[in-house]
């Protein structure tokens, strides 16, 4: 018999070592999306197609413009961890080590790109 | 036995095995729209940092996110995203513990694929 509480037991367990934080992270970020996101298909299309005026006075309002941040960012952090999942699935060794900081920092850039240019345009 | 393990462990499915199936396809689906994704998000944020930088880089940059090249990324776009969003409810929904059983899950992919055309053309009706 072995005296470890049920927690301690489950801590690092499976070939992740972070158990099932990864897949949680995605539903959770998924309910938030889902939540997000038509709204800000709804923005984003009537803003397409306008002149720079109308655009610059729609992305200025607080509200598309704190919608299009969270799409933006949450977006971000959910295709990051999403496109590692399928790079763990086809690549391996340096080649998936490779992908995944370039899907990662790419990740990463769009989102500092997008809320560079929402902060310009709103503040 | 972790070293034992290492050359059996199953591989991802091989496409080129497995008969073309609604579970399987919708999957597939799932992973190629949340993926292709990316493709509209590069332009559409391009789109935005040539607006917040003058109106000359937002003339370039709106006139490539409105031509043919930008309807068609953003028309596909606004599919895949429709498409992501139903199959992401519909694991949801798994997760939760429902609709596992074939006819359910077929029925729910069927769902998955005509939903998101329906969205997406009334989307386009209604943008």
């Amino acid at each position: 018999m072995r005296y470890i509480t049920d927690r301690k037991r489950a801590v690092g367990k499976g070939p992740s070592h972070s158990g099932t934080e990864h897949h949680w992270y995605m539903q959770m970020s998924a309910v938030g999306l889902a939540f997000l996101v038509p709204t800000f298909i709804y923005i984003f299309g009537s803003a397409l197609g306008q002149g720079h005026e109308a655009v610059l006075a729609i992305f200025g309002r607080p509200f598309p413009a704190i919608l299009t941040g969270l799409v933006i960012f949450v977006g971000m952090r959910h295709f990051a961890k999403g496109a590692t999942m399928m790079i763990e699935d086809y690549a391996k060794g340096t080649a998936r080590k490779t992908a995944i900081f370039c899907v990662v920092s790419l990740s990463y850039a769009i989102t500092a790109v997008g809320l560079f240019a929402l902060a310009r345009i709103a503040l | 036995m972790a070293e034992a393990n290492r050359t059996i462990r199953p591989l991802s499915p091989h496409l080129q095995i497995y008969r073309p199936q609604m579970s399987s396809i919708s999957s597939i689906l799932t992973r190629i729209t949340g993926n292709a994704l990316i493709v509209g998000v590069v332009l559409a944020v391009w789109w935005l940092l040539a607006a917040a930088t003058s109106p000359e880089y937002f003339a370039t940059a709106n006139a490539v996110a409105t031509s043919w090249f930008g309807d068609l990324v953003f028309t596909g776009s606004l599919w895949a995203v429709w498409y992501h969003y139903l199959s992401g409810l519909r694991h949801l929904i798994w997760d939760a513990g429902h609709g596992m059983d074939l006819p359910t899950a077929e029925k729910l992919g069927w769902v998955c694929i005509i939903g998101s055309v329906v969205l997406t053309l009334i989307t386009i009706v209604l943008v």
